[in-house]
């Protein structure tokens, strides 16, 4: 029986292989990595191992940025955008503390981001990765239970169910109500889902000069937009994909260009817009953009 | 004259365990043609129907199709991807029970729609024109293309269920006992929606039902089975008007005289 | 005026340390050993073990107090570290037929080669409370000694019935390996190790509803209890320099044959098909239930209808395992500002176009 600590906090352990993986399933991981960079927006089945991080809280993520990593390495983590939230911190800590790497909050820093639920603000460059931690890879989850044959429906690129779900939404609202994990068509062949992140965000998946790996722990998928790859939102010709807009900038950054989270001030209604982007805003701020709500 | 048939059978058998469902099952249908099966339930007409649409595959025989190329091609011998593409583009498949057949969760133009969607129809309101259009075909009000099929009257979602089937405009349709379970007064609406439906649309079709009366209504041929095997074939008031085999003889005696 | 909340580093470690202090409870009582958790709450160890894929009574003892008694969030703790561990190879198949037997019972036969042997159970308890318990430091219980040994190699009723060709054959070993679950993903259409391999690491109480459900006419299969025997099983390893089976150490094991009808087919006359359940430690109501599942989902294969969830395999493997469920159960309490903020956003702009369109059809009207 190995001694070790519970607490997240600490010394890169002595108990375990550095970043927390073996090498041998490293190495299984990088291979899935490789088919799947290969065949853009592919689902890759792999041996997902069981993390001590539960199901649903970024196993996938993690263990691709386990078998990616290096000790040079330089990890951002973010969850809904923000470096501060606790999964992020959580994340972050465990790498900290299984690999020893260092970590950073500033995307241009950073030669790994790890996220759920958003893309950085800031674009990204060649040569840099982006991990996406996916809860439900298979988009045609919700036509189609069966693995078996959404399977096959990929194999044989039957999705014309998909168009079947936007047309509903046009017929009861006018418009395509899906706000996230709005599926995409990559590369022109398998439709995929871009992860739970806002629409707002699937533009900046199409033709992005970083490597994008997505990964799902408890459903045991891979799957990868090399760089500089078509990543196309579905619509319909005269209903075509369009983002959410606010009305308002950043209260305090001012940023009008940003995603934006509602902060509900008081309990008689009172709420004001700010950056969901933590790093984006702070550096507008330290750069000396204001918002009408700033000091 | 000697076309080449659309859909070309020899041989067909099918078995369950130790039971038969259907043996040595052969026919050429033309295009434009309405085949009849008839025989009473358990006699193997679904079974062969799932068989010659490529849903079961058989024990023996082959089934071959001719696409709109032209030749004839076995539909076992073809890889599931083009068995699938032809099942929503050139063939339809009227499900007895239409909740078989629909998407109930989706609404009615949806449903007419989604065969369009599937071969790459990418504007809404050319959808939509064209589901209203089909909606009309078969006797819908235009104001219900948005409600879900769970709210229609049994005949009105088997209506549906032919439009969501005929709007690829497909070369053959199978229907498997399709005025099943409606009403005498709906069924023969839906049997003269489907004659004329048949007929402007130039479909061939292989039609399984126990009711004589969809059979004179609709089908020009004729073939009987009984305990999987066609024990009489041919033009249907031929059939029907001089029936040669004990077990036609007893199936035309049992129907009520009109 | 509103600063983001900073400062979560430190909210987290705070959390732990409260969590560490509640695990301690009240330090005026003696804090659990790991002993006493193996020795006297051996169900829960046994659970834990046998969810957790991992045989190792002190380390699930360790989990157990980890985890305040948390099983699932124990098995949880035992996987996690289970992945760490070294790879040496597969053992040799366990030979239940020569189990050193502590309990053996059948529902088939009144009386058989072996006897029926009770051993330790809740079956035969009335479910009383017994506050004598409530106290420590009692007299130690001693239950009497047999007089004689129970047989080696104590007959299996499976195969009684296989010898008169009652029952189908067990099928001949593949020779090949059995893929594992723990390294590769599960894939469709999964054979019968696999399934086996998916059900002995599922949730009990997932297994239990829906053995259950079987036994309530979703999805019948005829079962009879043939056999259940729990003891311990000697582990053998073939190392490679080796080359013969050398013995590492014997587990303890629950196993349970589960004898059903079967009706035949054109092929095969009626005859008894087997249902198969197997867990670490004494665990008869997961191997039982683990049986009835295997069976029910052998009914696409022995040409039965398939209409109930428990003859659904994808429906009982992706969903029987807790630490999957569990964790995505639970992730919705992670924060889902960006979907809710994007759903509000649409949800407002939705209201308003109705809203619009009311008035306009309103104004229309009038």
């Amino acid at each position: 029986m190995k001694p070790s600590s519970p607490a997240m906090a600490g010394e890169p352990s002595a108990n375990y292989n550095f970043a927390f993986l073996d090498e041998q399933t490293k190495r299984m991981i990088r291979r899935g990595l490789l088919k799947a960079v290969a065949i853009p927006g592919h689902q890759i089945p792999f041996g997902s191992r069981e993390m001590p991080l539960p199901y649903g809280w970024g196993t996938g993520g993690i263990q691709i940025t386990a078998s990616i990593v290096g000790p040079d390495d330089v990890l951002k983590v973010i969850d809904q955008g923000a470096d501060d939230t606790t999964n992020a911190i959580n994340i972050r800590r465990f790498f900290a503390r299984t690999a020893g790497i260092a970590t950073t909050e500033r995307t241009d820093r950073a030669s790994i981001v790890q996220t759920r639920h958003r893309v950085p603000e800031k674009p990204l460059r060649a040569g840099q990765i982006l991990v996406f931690q996916v809860p439900t890879p298979e988009p045609l989850r919700w036509l189609e239970r069966r693995e078996a044959e959404t399977r096959k429906m990929h194999a044989l690129a039957e999705y014309g169910a998909m168009h079947v779900n936007l047309y509903e939404d046009i017929a009861r609202f006018g418009r395509i109500a899906k706000s996230y994990d709005y599926p995409v068509l990559v590369n022109g062949r398998y439709i995929m889902s871009p992860s739970p992140i806002p629409k707002f965000d699937n533009p900046k998946l199409h033709m992005s000069p970083a490597l994008q790996l997505y990964g799902a722990g408890r459903e045991k998928r891979l799957y990868a937009v090399p760089p500089y790859t078509e990543v196309k939102s579905l619509d319909f010709e005269d209903h075509p994909f369009r983002i959410e807009r606010w009305t308002e900038a950043c209260a305090l950054c001012g940023a009008g260009d940003s995603f934006l989270d509602e902060v509900v001030m008081d309990d008689a209604g009172g709420r004001m817009l700010v950056c969901s982007d933590s790093e984006y805003c702070a550096e507008r701020r330290a750069a000396g953009h204001r918002g009408k709500a700033a000091p | 004259m000697s076309r080449v048939p659309l859909l070309c059978a020899e041989g067909v058998a099918k078995s369950f365990g130790a039971r038969v469902a259907c043996r040595d099952v052969g026919f050429e249908l033309h295009a434009g043609e309405i085949l009849g099966v008839v025989g009473e339930s358990g006699s193997g007409k679904t079974t062969l129907l799932r068989c010659l649409a490529g849903q079961l595959t058989p024990d023996a025989g082959r089934v071959a199709y001719a696409d709109r190329s032209g030749a004839l091609r076995d539909v076992f011998a073809m890889s599931e991807a083009e068995r699938r593409r032809l099942a929503r583009t050139e063939w339809g498949f009227v499900h007895q029970n239409p909740r078989d057949g629909l998407r109930m969760g989706i609404s009615a133009g949806a449903n007419v729609g989604e065969r369009l969607m599937a071969v790459g129809w990418r504007h809404y309101g050319a959808i939509r024109a064209s589901a209203l259009a089909w909606l009309a075909n078969v006797e819908i009000a235009a104001d219900r293309i948005d409600d879900l099929p769970a709210g229609f009257s049994g005949g009105m979602q088997q209506r549906l269920q032919i439009a969501r089937n005929l709007v690829s405009e497909p070369r053959l349709v199978y229907m498997d006992e399709p005025t099943g379970g409606l009403d005498v007064s709906v069924q023969a609406r839906l049997l003269d929606l489907l004659r004329r439906l048949v007929q402007r649309l130039q479909l061939a079709s292989v039609v399984v039902t126990h009711d004589l009366g969809v059979v004179r209504m609709l089908c020009d041929r004729l073939m009987v089975m009984q305990a999987g095997e066609v024990v009489e074939e041919g033009l249907t008031d031929q059939v029907l008007d001089d029936p040669q085999h004990a077990y036609t003889q007893l199936l035309v005696s049992s129907i009520l005289p009109a | 005026m509103y600063v983001p909340v900073k400062g979560g580093e430190q909210a987290i470690d705070n959390a732990a340390r409260l969590l560490a202090e509640s695990r301690r409870g009240d330090p005026a009582v003696p804090e659990l050993t790991l002993a006493q958790i193996e020795g006297q709450l051996a169900h829960a160890v046994d659970r834990v073990m046998a969810e957790g894929s991992l045989y190792d009574r002190k380390l699930a003892a360790l989990a157990i107090k980890q985890a305040r008694g948390d099983l699932v969030e124990a098995i949880f703790l035992l996987r996690a570290y289970r992945t760490t561990l070294l790879r040496f190879g597969a053992s040799e198949p366990l030979d239940t037929r020569r189990m050193a037997i502590r309990r053996r019972i059948s529902a088939t036969f009144k009386d058989l080669p072996g006897g029926q042997v009770l051993g330790a159970s809740f079956d035969y308890t009335h479910r009383l409370l017994d506050f004598s318990l409530a106290e420590t430091g009692g007299p130690c219980p001693a239950a009497a000694k047999a007089s004689q040994a129970l047989p080696s190699d104590m007959p299996s009723i499976a195969d009684i019935l296989e010898r008169e060709g009652l029952i189908e054959r067990e099928p001949a070993e593949s020779g090949g390996a059995v893929a594992d679950l723990t390294r590769e993903p599960l894939r469709f259409p999964a054979a019968r190790p696999v399934r086996l391999q998916a059900l002995a690491r599922a949730d009990e109480g997932f297994l239990l509803g829906l053995g259950y459900s079987t036994q309530r006419g979703y999805g019948n299969n005829h079962p009879f209890a043939g056999e259940i025997r729990h003891g311990m099983v000697t582990v053998e390893f073939v190392p490679e320099e080796l080359g013969f089976a050398v013995a590492l150490g014997e587990v303890e094991l629950t196993e349970c044959q589960m004898v059903n009808q079967f009706k035949g087919s054109a092929a095969q006359p009626p005859h008894f098909t087997r249902g198969y359940g197997v867990a670490f430690g004494h665990a008869e109501r997961k191997a039982m239930a683990m049986a009835l599942v295997d069976r029910s989902l052998r009914a696409a294969e022995l040409g039965e209808e398939v209409t109930a969830p428990a003859q659904d395999p994808e429906f009982v493997l992706y969903h029987g395992d807790n630490v999957e469920a569990s964790g995505f159960v639970q992730h919705l309490k992670l924060p889902h500002y960006v979907d809710f903020q994007a759903e509000l956003v649409t949800v407002r702009d939705l209201r308003r176009e109705f809203n619009e369109r009311a008035a306009g059809r309103r104004e229309a009207a009038e």
